[in-house]
């Protein structure tokens, strides 16, 4: 009884959350066009809202301090930047999940950590 | 564990980090739009909260091995998670999740602050992303306020005993909300001048809203999921980190 009590409250607490998140997305396609940027498409909030407001009012972003933006740099330094960092979240993954892998002896038995 | 399913981890690994190399575009604050004295207000602002995460680390990690593989796990989840440029097309606009609601609720919000702290710093180096100036600016607004925002609204959730995904959906949510509200602050105190704070600071903000409220319910999804898997797998983790109880465990 209790547990059929508890999993209609939470049927409620999910409709709710789904209820929640429609308004949200109708809400943000109500407000679309004061985030459209007529400079090209798919802009980022930093061009389509921070810059355009700092250009507004009489502040221009500088350049990088080791300015990557530059060709098809960007797309090296990212690429690199998601291998290190996925290996790195793969890694703490499987430490923590699995266990460390084992260490192999001198006489390559597998020694279990 | 057996060569294949590591090297399947691996490429998971992999797959999740370059799934994303395309020009960024992004929500930090650039490279010298704050002016020098709000720069270094942020700065001094966020300096105390990186101070207590260091020596939270440095206590936690004294006592318990495991925590430290915890943080490299999340600093390098909050380092994607933040460089990952989401297309949203209500909007036609792109932005990206902050991944310190998920950090805030699992390290607690000191160390998440720190985590974030680097991930920003690594990204204003490197990345051409954010700013070195502005460091402090977006530790504040990602690192301190996305933290504490899920940490608090997570917090306050389970003592009213609602549900965990549904807890931690709404802590993903506030918190990237959060983070965009005192984006906001940041900017308009920074560049207002003369005009009033109040009317630019809604002007800027309701110019974040079309992508920032969608990109809010994806963080909340994403949220939720890192903290169900997390009780599925490794309960006794959230356990000693204090985001469930024993006897939820237990149950």
């Amino acid at each position: 009884m209790k547990s059929g009590v508890k999993s209609i409250n939470s049927g409620s607490k999910t409709k709710k959350c789904l209820f929640l998140c429609v308004a949200i997305i109708l809400l943000s396609f109500s407000l679309h066009p004061l985030a459209f940027s007529s400079e090209g498409k798919w802009p980022g909030v930093d061009e389509s809202v921070i810059e355009k407001y700092a250009k507004a009012h009489g502040r221009e972003p500088k350049q990088p301090f080791i300015n990557t933006d530059q060709g098809d740099l960007l797309l090296f330094v990212f690429f690199f930047a998601g291998v290190a960092g996925g290996f790195v979240a793969g890694y703490y993954w499987r430490t923590l999940m699995i266990g460390r892998a084992p260490k192999i002896s001198k006489e390559g038995q597998q020694k279990t950590i | 564990m057996d060569t294949p399913k590591r090297a399947l981890i691996y490429i998971e690994g992999l797959g999740i980090g370059v799934g994303f190399p395309a020009p960024l575009w992004a929500m930090h604050i650039s490279e010298g739009i704050l002016p020098f004295h709000w720069a270094a207000f942020w700065f001094g602002v966020a300096i105390p909260f990186v101070a207590y995460g260091i020596w939270r680390l440095k206590t936690i990690s004294k006592n318990d091995i495991t925590f430290k593989p915890l943080v490299g796990l999340m600093a390098a989840a909050i380092f994607i998670i933040s460089c990952m440029p989401v297309p949203v097309p209500m909007a036609g606009t792109c932005s990206h999740p902050c991944g310190t609601g998920i950090s805030g609720i699992i390290l607690g919000p000191a160390i998440s602050v720190l985590v974030a702290a680097v991930a920003l710093l690594i990204q204003a180096l490197f990345l051409a992303h954010g700013g070195v100036s502005t460091w402090g600016a977006n530790i504040v607004s990602m690192g301190v306020m996305g933290s504490f925002a899920g940490y608090i609204t997570f917090k306050a959730l389970r003592s009213a005993r609602v549900n965990l995904a549904i807890a931690g959906f709404m802590a993903g949510l506030f918190a990237d909300w959060a983070t965009y509200v005192t984006t906001s602050v940041e900017l308009t105190s920074g560049i207002r001048g003369d005009l009033p704070f109040m009317s630019l600071f809604w002007k800027i903000l309701i110019a974040f809203i079309p992508t920032q409220l969608p990109l809010g319910v994806l963080e909340g999804a994403m949220t939720a999921g890192v903290v169900v898997l997390l009780q599925k797998k490794r309960p006794d983790l959230l356990v000693r980190m204090k985001v469930l109880k024993p006897e939820e465990v237990a149950a």
